[in-house]
C-alpha cells in the first residue's frame, strides 16, 4: 500500500542525525517491546509480511509522529486484537478479562529462546518452475499501486532496470503479508541508474538496487 | 576518500525529537511506558508470554549479537582470501563458519566497496538489518531522515556522517525489500600489512559495515585497542 512507510525519495526530514555512543535502548520499554513483539510472533497466530503491513497501515500521520519501537507496539496492538488475542478492555485495564485461547503454536520458553533465535525465519523456497530472466536482461517494474502489502517501492515502479544477481526463490510478500498462502517467486537484484529513476539531475554516480520478486516485473 | 567527525554533536542529537522516551519524565512512566508494561501483564496472565523469555531476548541483544560480529567477518575477509571468496559465493555458510546465524541473518549478502564503488545498505519501507552480524539497528537507521534520503541523495546522506567520497567514485545504494540482508565490507585502511584479525577487527566500524562510515585508518585507534592487537 502506499503507506507513509513508503519513504524512499520523500523530502523536508532534514538531516540524518547519529547519536554519539547511542545505547541500544532508550529506556527499559524499549526492551519489553521488542521481547513481547518476538514472543507473540512465536505464536504462529500470523507472519513477519502480516506483522509488516499491520505496522504501514497505520495512518500516515501517526507513523511519522511514532518512534519505532512505539511502531512496532501498536502493529502488535493490532493483531493481538484482530486476533482475539487481547481485547482493549485488557490492556486499557492493565489485567486479563477473558480466559486465553489455543495458539498455534505454544509460548516462547526462555529455555528455547536462544535455539529460536539462531534459528530465525528463513524463507528461502524451492520453486518448481525455471526463472522467467537472467543476469542481465532488461526489466521495467511493473506500475502497480496494491492496496495492500507489497514491497516495491513507489519510486522504483515504472521504472527500467537491469537484473544483475537471480537470488532464488523466497516466499512473496503480497500474497503472505494477508494470509493468503507463502506462494513463493523468484527474487532478482534488479539495479536501476540514478537518473531513471530520478530524472536528468539525480547524482550520475548513483545505481539503486532493490529485490524484485517476479511478478513485479516484466520483460522490455 | 576522507572521514572527519560528524558535524552534529551528541548534545544535538539528544536534543532531536526521536526516540527519546525515557521511561520517565517528570517523575510519571511515559504514556508508551505505561501501554508496553500493560500489555505485558495481560500477555503474561493469560499465558501467552513468559517475562523471563523477554529477558533472554533482550539479553541477547544486549551482550552476545552485535556489530563485533559483523568486524570478526571483516577482518577474516581483509585477511584471509579463500575466506572472501566463501563470503562472494555464499556469505550466509561463511558468515555461518564464525558462529553467527539466526533471525534477521537467514540470507546474508556482502557487498565489497573498491577504490571505484562505494556501497550504503537501506531499508526505505521499514528496517531491514542484518541482526545476525550487526545487532539491532541504531535509530537514525529505523528514522525517515534516513530512510528518505538514501536512495536519492546518498552523498547527502554521508556528509551527514563527515563522510566525503571521491566525485568520481560511483555509490550503489542497496534497499533491502526482500528478505536478503547486506553487509559492506568496506575497503582495508592501508598500513595494516601484517596485522592480526583481532587488531584489524579494532578498524571495523558499525556505520562502515552499513555504509555511512569507512573503515578506521590505524592512527585513529586508542593504544589500549592497539595494545589489546599486539598481545593476541
Amino acid at each position: 500500500m502506499n503507506g507513509a512507510q513508503d519513504l524512499g525519495g520523500m523530502m523536508g526530514f532534514g538531516p540524518v542525525v547519529p547519536e554519539a555512543n547511542e545505547p541500544i535502548f532508550h529506556g527499559a520499554w524499549e526492551k519489553r517491546a521488542l521481547g513481547l513483539t518476538l514472543c507473540c510472533g512465536a505464536l504462529g497466530e500470523w507472519n513477519i509480511d502480516i506483522s509488516r503491513h499491520a505496522r504501514e497501515s497505520l495512518h500516515p500521520a501517526d507513523y511519522l509522529s511514532s518512534s519505532y519501537y512505539e511502531i512496532w507496539t501498536k502493529g502488535l496492538i493490532k493483531l493481538l486484537q484482530s486476533r482475539q488475542l487481547v481485547s482493549a478492555a485488557e490492556i486499557a485495564a492493565g489485567h486479563s478479562q477473558q480466559p486465553a485461547r489455543q495458539t498455534n503454536r505454544p509460548p516462547l520458553k526462555p529455555a528455547d529462546v536462544d535455539a529460536a533465535l539462531k534459528r530465525g525465519g528463513p524463507c528461502d523456497r524451492t520453486i518448481d518452475r525455471p526463472a522467467a530472466f537472467s543476469v542481465g536482461d532488461q526489466v521495467r517494474t511493473r506500475n502497480i499501486n496494491p492496496t495492500g502489502h507489497t514491497r516495491l517501492p513507489r519510486y522504483a515502479r515504472g521504472k527500467v532496470g537491469r537484473i544483475e544477481r537471480v537470488r532464488g526463490g523466497y516466499v512473496f510478500p503480497d500474497t503472505n503479508g494477508h494470509g493468503a498462502g507463502e506462494n513463493p517467486q523468484w527474487v532478482y537484484s534488479v539495479v536501476f541508474d540514478g537518473r531513471e529513476l530520478w530524472g536528468q539531475d539525480a547524482d550520475p554516480s548513483l545505481s539503486v538496487a532493490i529485490d524484485c520478486w517476479e511478478p513485479y516485473l516484466e520483460r522490455l | 576518500m576522507q572521514q572527519k567527525s560528524p558535524p552534529h554533536s551528541a548534545a544535538d542529537a539528544h536534543d532531536h525529537a526521536h526516540d527519546h522516551d525515557h521511561d520517565y519524565e517528570a517523575g510519571a512512566l511515559s504514556p508508551i511506558a505505561l501501554r508496553v508494561r500493560a500489555l505485558e501483564t495481560v500477555l503474561t496472565e493469560k499465558g501467552y508470554v513468559d517475562p523471563a523469555s523477554i529477558d533472554a531476548i533482550v539479553e541477547t541483544y544486549e551482550t552476545r549479537v552485535g556489530p563485533r560480529n559483523g568486524a570478526r567477518v571483516v577482518a577474516k575477509a581483509w585477511n584471509d582470501p579463500a575466506y572472501l571468496q566463501r563470503l562472494r559465493e555464499n556469505a550466509t555458510a561463511a558468515i555461518a563458519e564464525l558462529g553467527f546465524t539466526g533471525r534477521q541473518g537467514e540470507h546474508m549478502v556482502v557487498v565489497e566497496n573498491t577504490p571505484g564503488q562505494h556501497n550504503l545498505v537501506v531499508c526505505t519501507l521499514c528496517s531491514c538489518y542484518p541482526w545476525s552480524v550487526l545487532g539491532l539497528p541504531p535509530v537514525w537507521y529505523k528514522s525517515a531522515p534516513f530512510r528518505a534520503k538514501a536512495v536519492i541523495d546518498p552523498r547527502g546522506v554521508l556528509a551527514d556522517f563527515g563522510v566525503t567520497l571521491p566525485p568520481e567514485a560511483k555509490i550503489r545504494v542497496w534497499d533491502s525489500t526482500a528478505e536478503l540482508r547486506y553487509l559492506v565490507l568496506p575497503s582495508r585502511p592501508a598500513g595494516t600489512v601484517g596485522w592480526s584479525e583481532e587488531k584489524l577487527a579494532d578498524l571495523v566500524t558499525r556505520d562502515s559495515m552499513i555504509g555511512t562510515g569507512l573503515a578506521l585508518m590505524p592512527e585513529s585507534v586508542s593504544p589500549e585497542a592497539l595494545s589489546k592487537g599486539a598481545s593476541a
